[in-house]
């Protein structure tokens, strides 16, 4: 297979990949058994766990990428990003239209004085500017100061995730472990890849190039 | 030559006759078994309830004569909602779990252990703790500490008759309830998620209040096993996790007993669980509720959740925020 194709198919793949939750979600809401009871919870959980999840994804990309050599898969890393901000605006917006009726005083109170609320909404407006950099423009202008700004998709998940535990009532033992181990795994695997690159660099006495972020 | 008076279809027992209507809907009846699997397909619920419409299963109504709350009638969560959107983490800690894996649940025979500090303990067949001459039917709002909420038609006893025969001493100051522990069919016993058994207790005073009832029933019809067959509290002032299910055990204690969730997280959960819109959730507000099957959590919470006059007497003078 050319490199040309191999690029299609992991587009392809991931593209599907990030899509299904929302063509599952769409299937249960028109043609399957509906959302029950409290559709409201349904989709809140839904959006956030699976924005978290492309999240985390999207993080193992450059680590699965340096220890496999599959170079193909850095070009979707933008599109899963893409992606996740997307779940996390419906989680946003089902949590303020549906969940607090737009009721604006409770939703600053529940922001301003409650951890879980303010950790997960710190997350999302991280992924704001993330997100409205993400075109081909942004990265033109900003040059090395786009990798900079991404950078910040790391405290993001990092809150995204920590949101999700507080979020918790008794289950610590399942899905929001098994998120944060594989979470402080990858940014181990970047922090151990940086160093290997760092003392690769000094042993041929030239400086490190900046990270890719 | 002998006449037989007899004809060959008086041998066929007037049970086997298949009943005229259905005769008359056969092909209605066969319209719908090739539609529902076509729709089967698509829409399982569609199709299940094609087939519970056929069978004449229809959703119960709420009952005609209710003792209690008949203000809140038109107000009634549908029969599908109470029984399929339920915290039972002894079948699953996912809200449709116990729909789902209550249906190897035992709920009969049942018999339920009085002791401690009372003059009747023993073993007490359920048929013998909950007298029919005393069961009546009542529509109590429910809240759950979640912010959702619901207005069930329950049908059981006032908990004070029971109690009255168990006949507590002076020491009794609180009454603890335990929930069965059967592991082997309740799927959620066999992950260590709460401590089990299930753990729930009151104050004499509020166990022996009007409103707290011993429930056997739904919609006049018996608990589904999700609901916390075959018999379960039901305090509707105070938060949903007070109101334990299938309860095996009922102990007159001196001390408060340490309830399941205070044990867990006893910053986010109390003993008294008052429903109470000043007092917040650690996590979120209590000022507002969701009224299922609702998308909107609108609705004003109310204290002691609208039963302020029956119960508020109770708690003169407590300071119901560190008392949560």
């Amino acid at each position: 297979m050319n490199a040309k194709r191999q690029l299609l198919l992991v587009r392809l793949v991931a593209w599907a990949g990030a899509a299904a939750p929302l063509l599952w979600m769409i299937y249960r809401i028109f043609l399957g058994e509906g959302l029950g009871a409290d559709p409201t919870a349904e989709l809140t959980h839904w959006s956030g766990f699976t924005a978290t999840t492309l999240l985390v994804v999207g993080l193992a990309i450059t680590p699965v990428r340096r220890i496999t050599g599959w170079n193909s898969i850095q070009k979707v890393r933008r599109m899963i990003g893409l992606w996740a901000f997307f779940y996390a605006t419906i989680h946003v917006a089902v949590y303020a239209a549906l969940d607090q009726a737009l009721a604006l005083d409770f939703i600053l109170e529940d922001v301003l004085t409650r951890p879980f609320t303010l950790v997960g909404a710190a997350a999302f407006l991280l992924l704001i500017p993330l997100a409205v950099t993400s075109t081909r423009g942004w990265i033109r202008r900003l040059g090395k100061n786009w990798v900079r700004l991404h950078w910040l998709v790391y405290p993001a998940a990092v809150l995204a995730v920590l949101h999700y535990e507080l979020g918790q009532k008794t289950d610590f033992t399942r899905a929001p472990v098994t998120m944060a181990v594989v979470l402080a795994a990858l940014l181990g695997a970047r922090v151990w890849l940086a160093m290997r690159k760092r003392a690769a660099a000094s042993a041929r006495g030239t400086r490190a190039r900046p990270s890719e972020g | 030559m002998l006449i037989n008076p007899k004809k060959p279809w008086d041998d066929i027992p007037s049970s086997e006759i298949t009943p005229e209507d259905v005769y008359l809907n056969r092909r209605e009846f066969l319209g719908a078994a090739v539609g529902a699997a076509g729709l089967a397909t698509i829409r399982p619920e569609a199709v299940a309830a094609a087939i519970r419409r056929r069978a004449g299963l229809q959703d119960p109504e709420v009952p005609a004569i209710v003792s209690m709350g008949e203000e809140l009638r038109d107000d009634a969560t549908e029969w599908r909602h109470v029984t399929g959107h339920n915290n039972f983490y002894e079948f699953g800690t996912d809200k449709r779990d116990p729909a789902r894996n209550a249906g190897s649940f035992q709920p009969a025979p049942w018999s339920v252990r009085i002791e401690g500090e009372c003059e009747n303990p023993g073993d007490y067949a359920l048929e013998d703790l909950i007298r029919p001459g005393e069961v009546e039917d009542r529509i109590y709002r429910f809240r759950c500490v979640e912010t959702w909420s619901m207005v069930v038609p329950w049908r059981g006893v006032p908990l004070r008759n029971v109690i009255s025969r168990a006949a507590p001493t002076n020491n009794a100051r609180y009454v603890r309830f335990e929930t069965v522990f059967r592991p082997e069919e309740m799927p959620g016993q066999n992950a260590p998620i709460l401590p089990w058994p299930y753990v729930e207790g009151l104050r004499l005073d509020e166990a022996t209040n009007l409103l707290a009832m011993l429930v056997t029933g739904v919609y006049g019809r018996d608990l589904p096993n999700q609901n916390g067959a075959p018999l379960r509290l039901i305090v509707p002032w105070k938060y949903g996790f007070k109101s334990i299910k299938s309860i095996v055990k009922i102990s007159f204690v001196e001390e408060m007993p340490l309830n399941t969730w205070q044990e867990m997280q006893p910053n986010e959960y109390g003993f008294f669980a008052n429903v109470n819109p000043e007092v917040d959730h650690p996590r979120w507000s209590q000022a507002r509720e969701k009224p299922l099957p609702s998308p909107f959590r609108s609705r004003d919470t109310e204290l002691f959740n609208g039963y302020a006059e029956q119960v508020g007497h109770m708690y003169a003078g407590m300071d119901l925020a560190r008392w949560y």
